[in-house]
């Protein structure tokens, strides 16, 4: 009975959370534009615009290209949104334990987040048009050059926790949101931690595909570049699958550097009901994702110009390499306890 | 072509083209390894119509709309080359009005390129910063000649409005407003990393390459040609204003002929025109703006005209030429040709993007400012590669003698 109560739960769950996070994502995609609008003195497209846009495509024709492989070019987008969708159940959002949390999570996490760009991958092999080929070269080019730097940022982290606390299960969200990282390095450590957030900040960047490193896309280069064939409802779960990827680097950021809740703190003062903790606790996860995202996505695209595919693999490979190498140095010298 | 290359068609239809033309990209990878121009999609019959429907007043207003951004330069050699065929003196004032007008249109000209430069790069936000700055100018526009777009302010023998006290005043407001504002333009598109990034080095056009393909305006500039009709053959009141024309060494000290010098070049060109202006402003003479205020005299002197006439003008693009023929008792012109700038910066397009990536394409086609419906038709043609068309030096000779018969109407 009660297996099956956890069972129902989950798949409720998993409706609920996907729900929320393409509409959360949606609306973040919302502000963000708005933000970029503003910085560049223009008034911007209202809130609501992404779901306007959604509406619109998926009331559109969806077309296949005269030599696209219709399977895999029909099911890229599926996938791509099904596998983000599928990272969230890891993820603790809020105060809310992840769904389907345990030991080894983060991998799991890291090997889902690459499939959204390998379906971008196949499905502009797919397409049959010189142009989202080009752009599927890129992708994979921006694909190997952001996973080392990402890999590093979260293995070192994962690492130093293990060996604070040997007895909890190292790779899971679950023991970075019970010991917060920047409580549990000293000095050096804690200049080593916020190397890593720039640098996963940066990760961020490349992983949604923005300007400066939106070259899959690059409008004026190769016009779209991997979606250029693609419309209708397959465009439209790309554009969902890119709301919803905000939303999850943004929560596996939360979930690694900031894990703190409201809720603990306001509960000292007051006594907090559960339900009212919960929804503190979103909403406090929903300000942080914000703050991320606009961090890491509108100041940069905004404030910058595009680059070119080696200046990128240059940023990634070279000087994100050395900074997180630094860091990790840090974080070592912080563990053998030099200061 | 062997395995590893694959061809991109850039155009006709392109977002880093802002007009129809084809650029078939032979790649490997990213790297560009053949480039072939194809154009002539919008050749729009305006020489034709010129020839055939308008008389040479109406032919002023046709002219306006060549192009859209060069509508000053191209009715102003127009009604130069008429002018240089009737042997008609135009009045000082009139010199200089036009002067005034044709600096104003390359401000607009070149502040417009500058947000479209950086949109071709990704840069969006310096894009609309700039289009923003351009909105003075355009007010000032639309207050001194009562349009914004075109400015139907060119007449054969002068011009059409003159500029008063109170036009004047705005124009000077006008040039304060930019030279305030010039330095921070200069240090969006001068000092910003990512923009230097993606603009040096690239699509660089040598000094020979821009003699031998006959490059004209910023283009040839920015290569270390010091060629510019204002300053070469001065027309207008530039003899008056000591124009020199600008290279980029005068900013940086040397020369490398890429798309950051071409920045350079226009940047530094809408500060001389401002200066220009002012200038003119100064020393602007009284007297009449038009020496034919009788409409329907002037008409039928340019009816009973013999003869042909040149006009040379310096586009914010390049260097602009008309060539007009007149003959008695035909309204419109015998014969009309059209040269625009872009016509002559198109084939400079192959030796700045062979070589270059992918990424370099939208950049290095907007660093030439190309205007497609001015440029009507050419031929470009990569002998290395063995297209399937080639032509050789002798068929373009006997080509263009045929053609200039046929314009000259003696076939």
């Amino acid at each position: 009975m009660n297996e099956i109560f956890e069972i129902f739960s989950a798949v409720v769950g998993t409706f609920v959370l996907g729900a929320f996070s393409i509409l959360f994502g949606l609306s973040v995609k919302g502000i963000d534009r708005k933000i970029s609008a503003r910085m560049q003195w223009r008034i911007g497209s209202p809130l609501r615009q992404p779901f306007r846009d959604v509406r619109k495509l998926l009331l559109k024709e969806s077309v296949l290209p005269k030599n696209a492989v219709s399977w895999i070019y029909n099911s890229s987008p599926v996938i791509s949104l099904a596998s983000l969708l599928t990272i969230l159940l890891f993820i603790p959002i809020g105060s809310i334990p992840a769904l389907l949390g345990g030991s080894g999570d983060i991998i799991v996490v890291l090997y889902l987040l690459i499939i959204p760009s390998i379906a971008i991958i196949i499905g502009g092999y797919s397409s049959g048009s010189p142009f989202s080929s080009v752009g599927a070269q890129r992708e994979m080019v921006l694909l190997i050059s952001y996973e080392l730097p990402l890999a590093m940022v979260i293995f070192t982290l994962a690492w130093r926790l293990n060996i604070l606390y040997p007895s909890y299960s190292a790779l899971s969200f679950e023991t970075f949101q019970k010991f917060p990282i920047w409580n549990s390095v000293s000095f050096l450590g804690f200049i080593g931690a916020g190397i890593f957030l720039i640098v996963i900040l940066l990760v961020t960047t490349a992983e949604l595909a923005k300007v400066p490193f939106d070259i899959p896309e690059a409008e004026t280069e190769i016009a779209e570049g991997v979606y250029v064939e693609y419309s209708g409802r397959n465009y439209a779960m790309f554009y969902l699958a890119d709301a919803v990827k905000i939303v999850v680097l943004s929560a596996i950021i939360i979930a690694i550097f900031f894990p703190y809740n409201l809720s603990p703190l306001l509960s000292q003062y007051y006594p907090v009901a559960p339900w009212l903790g919960y929804t503190i606790d979103i909403l406090f996860f929903m300000f942080k994702t914000i703050i991320i995202a606009i961090i890491a996505m509108t100041f940069l695209r905004t404030s910058l110009a595009r680059l070119k595919i080696d200046q990128i693999v240059k940023v990634y490979w070279f000087h994100l390499f050395t900074a997180s190498l630094i860091a990790m140095i840090l974080i070592a010298l912080d563990t053998m306890g030099v200061f | 072509m062997n395995d590893t290359t694959y061809t991109i068609p850039v155009g006709p239809v392109h977002p880093a083209l802002k007009e129809p033309i084809e650029l078939v990209l032979n790649v490997e990878g990213e790297k560009i390894v053949g480039v072939d121009v194809i154009c002539s999609q919008v050749h729009r019959g305006i020489e034709w119509l010129g020839m055939n429907r308008n008389n040479t007043v109406q032919n002023i207003y046709l002219s306006e709309r060549v192009c859209g951004i060069c509508n000053v330069c191209h009715p102003y050699c127009m009604v130069m080359a008429v002018e240089d065929a009737l042997g008609m003196e135009v009045p000082e004032r009139a010199n200089y009005i036009r002067t005034i007008v044709a600096e104003l249109e390359r401000i607009h000209s070149h502040l417009l390129w500058a947000g479209v430069a950086a949109h071709e790069i990704g840069f969006d936000t310096v894009f609309h910063y700039s289009w923003a700055l351009r909105e003075e100018i355009m007010d000032t526009i639309e207050y001194v000649t009562g349009n914004r777009v075109t400015k139907a302010i060119m007449m054969v023998g002068g011009v059409r409005r003159d500029i008063d006290k109170d036009r004047r005043e705005r124009i000077e407001k006008a040039m304060e407003y930019y030279l305030q504002h010039f330095h921070k333009i200069e240090d969006i598109f001068l000092h910003d990393k990512t923009i230097k990034m993606r603009t040096r080095n690239t699509g660089i056009l040598t000094k020979e390459d821009a003699l031998k393909l006959c490059a004209v305006g910023p283009l040839a500039r920015a290569s270390g040609v010091k060629k510019d009709v204002r300053q070469d053959m001065p027309y207008g009141a530039y003899a008056e204003l000591d124009m020199r024309a600008i290279t980029p060494d005068m900013y940086t000290g040397e020369i490398v002929g890429d798309v950051y010098d071409r920045i350079i070049v226009r940047l530094l060109e809408v500060k001389q025109s401002v200066e220009l202006i002012k200038g003119a402003l100064e020393n602007m003479p009284s007297g009449p703006i038009l020496s034919e205020k009788n409409y329907v005299k002037l008409l039928s002197i340019l009816k009973r005209a013999e003869g042909e006439g040149i006009g040379r003008v310096e586009a914010p693009r390049g260097e602009d030429i008309h060539y007009v023929r007149l003959e008695k008792g035909k309204e419109s012109f015998l014969s009309w040709k059209i040269r625009a700038p872009t016509y002559n910066n198109v084939l400079p397009w192959i030796p700045m993007l062979l070589g270059g990536e992918i990424a370099d394409v939208p950049i290095v086609a907007a660093s030439t400012d190309p205007c497609m419906s001015c440029l009507n038709r050419v031929t470009v043609v990569d002998e290395d590669k063995n297209k399937k068309y080639e032509i050789t030096k002798d068929y373009m000779h006997e080509q263009s003698l045929k053609k200039t018969r046929r314009l000259m109407r003696n076939e």
